[in-house]
């Protein structure tokens, strides 16, 4: 069962919210303190990508964030309704592989339009370079990204 | 926490002073900086990060754009990072071959092409 759920709509701003109850629930369940900062940065990610995946596709629902604490383990879940067509899965891939071409003239060969195509691509690379339990579903009805971090059990009456 | 954003002139280098969280809330006011920065003819700049305490994917997009819109005009973008956390974003992400970055505002002031 979660410990912790959250919904939220589909607006940047809520994500910034996501990151604090993330890291505060993180904090709770004894992941440990210099990782906080990675949970943090993975969540908001992850979040922002399914805020993304949303207004995109402009689906009203809301973004789904669950947070488990288990044994010896704290993870989380970041859900979208976003339809992907089977056999489609996003792969997380680096920048550096993505735009082989970095250091030319800085226009990437990949998509690089402006400023915005470049973010959903690197959110996916922050998230595969921070967390090292991570795992990227995409279905008709919607995607996840499940997150994992190493916790101590916390302390009695904590 | 917020953003806070500084602006000052150290020779033909203009050096942007950036604290706080730069996010995707925040991101839009450090980009509208950056670009007024570029209209107004500012094409080598120095982005201090001394003060930041959280960077996302979205900020990482804003200092990309800000590095093709300075190149667009011959000019440079140079960072200022000595916090781990931070640079170790620019690391996973394969920017740090993307940006210079320097650990002193002098040391960036002071680096040729």
């Amino acid at each position: 069962m979660p410990t912790v759920e959250l919904r939220f709509s589909a607006l940047p701003e809520h994500v910034r919210t996501a990151r604090l109850v993330a890291a505060a629930v993180a904090r709770r369940a004894g992941v440990d303190e210099a990782v906080l900062d990675e949970v943090r940065l993975a969540v908001g990610e992850a979040c922002l990508r399914a805020v993304g995946l949303h207004q995109h596709n402009g689906l009203s629902g809301p973004v789904r964030v669950v947070l488990t604490e288990e044994e010896k383990k704290f993870s989380i879940e970041v859900g979208d309704d976003a339809p992907t067509a089977p056999g489609h899965v996003p792969a997380a891939r680096s920048t550096a592989e993505t735009h082989p071409d970095p250091d030319g003239d800085g226009n990437a060969s990949g998509p690089g339009g402006d400023d915005a195509d470049v973010d959903d691509e690197m959110g996916l690379a922050v998230i595969s370079g921070l967390v090292d339990d991570v795992e990227v579903t995409a279905s008709e009805s919607g995607g996840t990204i499940r997150m994992s971090w190493p916790a101590a059990t916390a302390a009695p009456g904590s | 926490m917020d953003l806070s954003l500084s602006t000052r002139t150290v020779g033909d280098r203009t050096v942007v002073e950036v604290g706080g969280e730069i996010d995707v809330y925040t991101a839009p006011k450090l980009r509208e900086q950056l670009v007024e920065l570029v209209n107004d003819g500012s094409y080598h700049l120095v982005v201090d990060m001394e003060r930041v305490d959280f960077l996302d994917s979205t900020g990482l997009g804003v200092l990309v754009g800000g590095l093709k819109r300075v190149r667009a005009h011959e000019g440079s973008l140079r960072l200022v990072c000595n916090q781990e956390r931070i640079l170790k974003i620019f690391r996973i992400t394969g920017l740090t071959k993307v940006f210079p970055i320097h650990t002193s505002v002098d040391e960036a002031v002071a680096a040729k092409d």
